[in-house]
């Protein structure tokens, strides 16, 4: 598996991250690395070995269904560039 | 099949699948302690979990997961003990995370099925593909500035399933006919609310058009439909569209619409190119859930009857139709009301009274079964008064209004204004002799052979009594007199 200069445009703007154009292709080469890196997993057969999700053996803890949290309007908004009546303010997004 | 749409090229058969958002009822959220409840001020019902503050983790709450399995149960769908949450990556000023927490490849809940009643009393059964937990996301509001958003997290990390059907309806009718029948499984079960106003139920609708038979045409989604009117109403005008594009000559892009209510009009919302590209994978802040088998029964003993197994009852024990079983049974309340007025009196009557009488008078006056005002054992002594003779079908009906009206019991109506059918031989017979006498003429003609002014008389001597002779006594005292030569 391997990239293309194309697909790390897309990846990009998908992330919202700006990459200028000449940034793509050493970018594409840094990300094939890895992958290369990985693929070498590839020699291993699989095959009847489930995925693991936990090394730890650990189920997902669960909470009860008790209201804990919330009525902290200043801790939210705190890092918030722009609030307005309680409200997160932000550049106007309209579909 | 009566549901092909005409086209001017030939007959076009309509698929239709749905993807349906139901608010999961519990107090908390998700995965935060953050309430659930709805019309809070804004960004109070908020922990900074759902602020997607660095470092906050989720942590999953079990009520939430109950509900999702309860409903499964209730669709009679698989439950898969072990499912998987996935990210959902796309960015909106709603969604802070960036990401909204979903299950994607493993859902909690697997295949199932529903049946809907149409109105013609036919049932279908429509294929449940999966349901899974997934995170609701916040309100954005457009108009409070001109060139600013305002964002509310109050719904952000509030529990969702998401409930997805096969594409197995055929009409806007069946999409409906569906959406009902899931909202009154919710209702029945208590795993959400089911309100389309506050947005607790909505609809994404999935619609192509085919030759009848043929290979499934492209198909296009409209997104977000919170009330079965605009659902049936997008789906009709995505039919005629798609029928009138492919008609002409072109090709239906498969994108995402949205319905505009104010025209009733779908329009592209999103380009394709971005279209479907969430990069889902699993969320590394949460292990796999599993459930044990033991949880899951438990949860299935604990399972309130469902409205298709009070439909049967209905039907098979107490003789209803098809069509007074399902409205009876839509909803929990009006079944449990039919329950209670129905015991110890003519089952089927009491239906029919509950379903003209009772429902009109409530759709009338704006009431619903909550604030009626005639209570249930109210309702069944009634019609208990029209079985064993007491008054006529056409007085109870006055006696109903007065009962509406007052909160009155039907017995007392009946004394305070001597409603008593008159069931006395002697009294109906000196009436008929009455109306006989007066038309002299009629029973000449009667008896010459025009049988047709039996009801004439029969409606003279009705109304002589003021409504109030037992009809059945009155057709056998007046035939045995006129037939008597």
């Amino acid at each position: 598996m391997s990239v293309d200069k194309t697909t790390v445009a897309k990846i990009a703007r998908l992330a919202r991250i700006n990459v200028p154009d000449k940034r793509l292709e050493p970018l594409a080469a840094e990300l094939n690395g890895i992958l290369n890196w990985i693929a070498e997993l590839d020699e291993v057969n699989t095959e009847t070995v489930q995925p693991l999700a936990s090394v730890t053996g650990h189920a997902l803890p669960m909470r009860d269904d008790v209201v804990t949290d919330g009525d902290r309007l200043n801790d939210v908004l705190s890092n918030a560039p722009e609030g307005a009546s309680g409200f997160f303010v932000v550049p106007k997004v309209v579909e | 099949m009566s549901d092909l749409v005409k086209g001017s090229t030939g007959d076009w058969e309509v698929v239709i699948g749905l993807e349906v958002h139901a608010q999961v009822t519990s107090n908390a959220k998700l995965f935060s302690g953050a309430s659930a409840s709805f019309g809070a001020a804004p960004n109070e019902n908020v922990s900074l979990v759902d602020a997607a503050m660095p470092g906050m983790l989720p942590v999953i709450n079990r009520e939430c997961v109950y509900q999702a399995i309860r409903t499964g149960l209730g669709l009679k769908a698989q439950i898969n003990l072990t499912s998987v949450f996935d990210r959902k990556n796309y960015f909106y000023a709603d969604l802070p995370q960036g990401y909204q927490i979903s299950q994607f490849k493993d859902p909690i809940v697997g295949e199932g099925s529903l049946r809907i009643v149409m109105a013609d009393g036919n049932t279908r059964d429509i294929g449940i593909e999966r349901l899974h937990l997934e995170q609701d996301a916040g309100k954005s509001m457009h108009d409070q500035h001109p060139s600013k958003s305002y964002i509310d997290l109050n719904r952000t990390g509030v529990a969702l399933m998401e409930i997805v059907s096969r594409p197995d309806m055929r009409s806007a009718a069946e999409a409906a006919a569906y959406v009902r029948k899931l909202r009154s499984i919710l209702r029945y079960l208590g795993t959400c609310d089911g309100n389309m106003e506050e947005g607790s139920l909505r609809a994404d609708v999935n619609v192509s058009v085919r030759r009848p038979g043929g290979p499934l045409g492209t198909r296009t989604e409209t997104k977000n439909l919170n009330s079965l009117r605009f659902i049936q109403m997008a789906i009709d005008y995505e039919v005629v569209r798609q029928i009138e594009i492919i008609e002409d000559g072109g090709e239906i892009d498969q994108e995402t619409r949205l319905f505009d209510t104010s025209t009733g009009r779908t329009r592209t919302m999103r380009s394709k190119e971005d279209a479907h590209d969430y990069r889902y994978f699993p969320d590394p802040d949460l292990l796999p859930m599993v459930v044990s088998q033991d949880e899951v029964d438990a949860l299935a003993a604990a399972l309130p009857e469902l409205p298709d197994e009070i439909r049967d009852r209905l039907m098979g024990e107490y003789g209803l139709s098809a069509y007074d079983a399902s409205v009876i049974t839509e909803e929990r309340d009006t079944a449990r009301y039919y329950e209670a007025a129905s015991e110890g009196y003519d089952r089927k009557l009491v239906a029919n009274w509950m379903t003209v009488e009772l429902f009109g008078a409530l759709n009338k006056s704006g009431k619903s079964l909550d604030d009626c005002p005639i209570a249930p054992e109210q309702l069944g002594a009634l019609v208990g008064l029209i079985s064993d003779g007491t008054i006529s079908g056409r007085i109870a009906k006055d006696v109903f209004a007065d009962m509406f009206e007052t909160g009155k019991s039907a017995a007392n109506i009946v004394d305070e204004k001597g409603l008593k059918q008159v069931s006395d031989s002697g009294a109906i017979e000196a009436l008929i002799d009455q109306v006989l006498a007066a038309n002299q003429d009629k029973v000449e003609d009667y008896r010459g052979g025009k049988d047709k002014l039996f009801g004439f008389f029969v409606g003279q001597v009705m109304k002589q009594s003021g409504g109030q002779a037992n009809p059945g006594m009155v057709n056998q005292i007046l035939r045995s007199k006129l037939d008597r030569v």
